[in-house]
């Protein structure tokens, strides 16, 4: 195990030396002097040169890029040029509120999303499965950016029942703690905390699932009608098992195998359709961050939040596949 | 996959090896290729031919745009602001007067366009580099497989946010953005494929007669790695169309006045409680649009793999 596990790790070394390479040269791929793209076009002559010198312009590329990798390994990822704050700084008064809603959109996606996959698997034909295998081909063919505007319409225009916006109410008296809603609200032991993030988050978490619980779904209903069909799960019929027990206790388990790996490859989609839900939703995260910095031209931003949002990528695609070598030992020996 | 029998085998060529072959081919099925048989299994499942229907519905309005639309797409009329749907705007009008149905009638053309420009960009490319890498030995099958690892290590559509922020916005960068991204996943699909048929015997064969690399490659491999493409390329046109409308909504992509549905959602946004309908529509033909190349897609999956068949 622990040889999968070094041998996966080596494998990722080139990977991360290529998204280095790649997000450095994000900001020479802008046509223009990568100067005056960081300043804008009416830049002081003398302020372009002294960024110039700076960054090391005038240098060769890959002297460049070794100055960035140092910088990188000291965790400097920049400075906003909006706000002339460092970016990681930035990024984690960001971070908790799309780790709230990525949390939040995961745990619907897998509990709605497996256990429609196990009915339908279980009710094979039945009217069930039919109207799951419906939802489900409807949910992976919605875009996700009119689906959050349908149901904001649904439920924050026309019924009222929800926030249209934001995290919190405006007016809400809150100082963060720890930066997350349901966290602080539990500390702080403020109910109204609580409830007032989850008619916030409701809307945003529920367009964001919706995707990775249709791939969910499917994924789980065809895993499970493979397993269904195995031997062992008709000895353990044969055996006078009740079929709760048999579905649950031997064919869920196995089938668990490949909705996990589904599961982290999901986490992707998660942060990028963040992007989207939450610049509907005007949620606070990261994801409408990287897009305004996009908008409003702050480079530095978008290239230190790309090479994070890599990172975190990998690291869940090695998770996954450890997790993945450490359920099915067969794995370890490829 | 139904590997088993070369695609290119033609009928007659069957019923002259059938003496020499080991299991006797019963009667009704003598004469008819695999493909033959996937192309009956895809004809006779209802979903597969729902999702078609509904392509060729989506395809054939677009097409016929400028005689179904009564008014310029582009022409406002702000003396009709925001009005609901009618006799003479089908789909009603946006905040600048504009009809909605010659809207999304003509957004249809923009995203159909995108997406067969896009998937056709990252087959093509995919395709090539998965030959080359599957084919050529284990330097290049390491640099492209890394190469594929690298881009695929970002999310899909932030990559593509990230291309089109580079290059500028509008619907080329768009479709070169979201074509680009989808190049991994074809090139690891023809790479499995390769690695798979390398070694089979008719492979073998074609070496022993003094075929050529790219021969081999081209005129045996390709045509029997070529199912599980299709698949990914029907279901690509899917995504791509829904990534494209995303970069639109995002402002990335077609620019206004061009119709394209995922900058109309932008645009209704704004008036959500006085125009649902501007909102409605256009995200509407997407997901139709989408939900049809998805139905066609599983049925071509169905059809062409028997042994995933439930």
């Amino acid at each position: 195990m622990l040889a999968f596990i070094a041998r996966r790790l080596l494998e990722t070394i080139p990977v991360l030396a290529g998204i280095s390479v790649v997000v450095f040269l994000f900001l020479h791929l802008i046509p223009g002097d990568p100067a005056m793209t960081l300043l804008g076009e009416r830049a002081n002559p003398q302020n372009l040169q002294r960024v110039r010198e700076q960054l090391g312009l005038d240098q060769p590329l890959y002297v460049q890029y070794g100055r960035y990798v140092l910088s990188l390994l000291h965790g400097d990822l920049g400075r906003s040029i909006r706000t002339n704050r460092p970016v990681l700084e930035e990024a984690r008064g960001r971070f908790p509120a799309t780790i709230e809603l990525s949390a939040a959109a995961l745990l619907i996606a897998i509990v709605v999303g497996a256990g429609g996959g196990v009915l339908s698997a279980s009710w094979r034909g039945s009217w069930v499965d039919h109207l799951a295998r419906v939802v489900s081909l409807v949910g992976i063919s919605i875009p996700i950016f009119w689906l959050g505007l349908v149901l904001i319409f649904l439920f924050a225009v026309w019924l009222q029942w929800l926030p249209p916006d934001g995290r919190l109410d405006a007016g809400l008296r809150y100082t963060p703690l720890t930066g997350f809603v349901f966290l602080d609200a539990l500390l702080l032991r403020r109910a109204d905390l609580a409830t007032n993030g989850l008619r916030h988050l409701a809307l945003p978490a529920l367009t964001l699932s919706t995707v990775p619980m249709a791939i969910i779904a499917r994924m789980t209903r065809s895993a499970m009608l493979e397993v269904l069909r195995a031997d062992y799960v008709r000895t353990a019929r044969a055996k006078g098992l009740s079929t709760w027990r048999v579905t649950l206790h031997h064919a869920l388990k196995n089938a668990a195998l490949p909705v996990v790996t589904i599961v982290g490859l999901e986490v992707g989609f998660l942060l990028s359709g963040a992007v989207l839900t939450e610049t509907i939703f005007s949620w606070p995260g990261i994801g409408r961050w990287i897009f305004e910095s996009i908008l409003n031209r702050d480079y530095p931003v978008v290239q230190g939040m790309t090479l994070v949002v890599a990172l975190i990528f990998v690291a869940v695609n090695f998770l996954v596949d450890v997790a993945y070598a450490a359920l099915d030992p067969r794995i370890r020996l490829r | 996959m139904a590997l088993d029998e070369p695609l290119t085998a033609r009928p007659a060529l069957a019923r002259a090896a059938a003496p020499t072959m080991p299991f006797a081919l019963a009667p009704e099925r003598r004469g008819r290729g695999p493909l033959a048989d996937a192309v009956q299994r895809l004809l006779h499942d209802r979903a597969a031919m729902t999702g078609l229907a509904l392509v060729g519905l989506m395809a054939a309005l677009a097409m016929a745009a400028p005689l179904l639309a009564q008014q310029d797409p582009t022409a406002q009329t702000l003396a009709q602001r925001l009005a609901p749907p009618s006799r003479q705007h089908l789909f009603g009008t946006d905040n600048l007067g504009r009809d909605v149905f010659a809207r999304v009638l003509y957004g249809g053309r923009i995203s159909l366009r995108v997406g067969l420009v896009a998937v056709l960009l990252g087959a093509v490319t995919g395709t090539l580099l998965g030959l080359v890498a599957g084919y050529s030995g284990r330097l290049a099958d390491t640099v492209i497989s890394r190469a594929m690892d690298i881009v695929l290590a970002f999310p899909s559509t932030l990559l593509a946010i990230a291309i089109v922020a580079a290059r500028g916005p509008g619907l080329q960068n768009t479709m070169l953005a979201v074509g680009a991204v989808s190049v991994p996943i074809y090139a690891r699909l023809m790479r499995a494929s390769v690695l798979a048929l390398k070694e089979r015997d008719f492979v073998l064969a074609a070496r022993c007669t003094g075929a050529s690399g790219s021969r081999i490659l081209f005129r045996h491999i390709l045509p029997n790695g070529l199912s599980p493409l299709i698949v990914q390329a029907t279901l690509g046109i899917a995504t791509a169309i829904i990534e494209a409308a995303a970069l639109g909504f995002l402002g990335l992509g077609a620019q206004p006045p061009a119709p394209e549905w995922g900058l109309m959602l932008t645009d209704a946004r704004n008036f959500l409680l006085n125009a649902p309908w501007a909102m409605l529509f256009p995200g509407l033909a997407i997901m139709l649009t989408v939900l049809g190349f998805n139905l066609f897609g599983d049925g071509l999956r169905d059809a062409l793999d028997p042994q995933l068949r439930q």
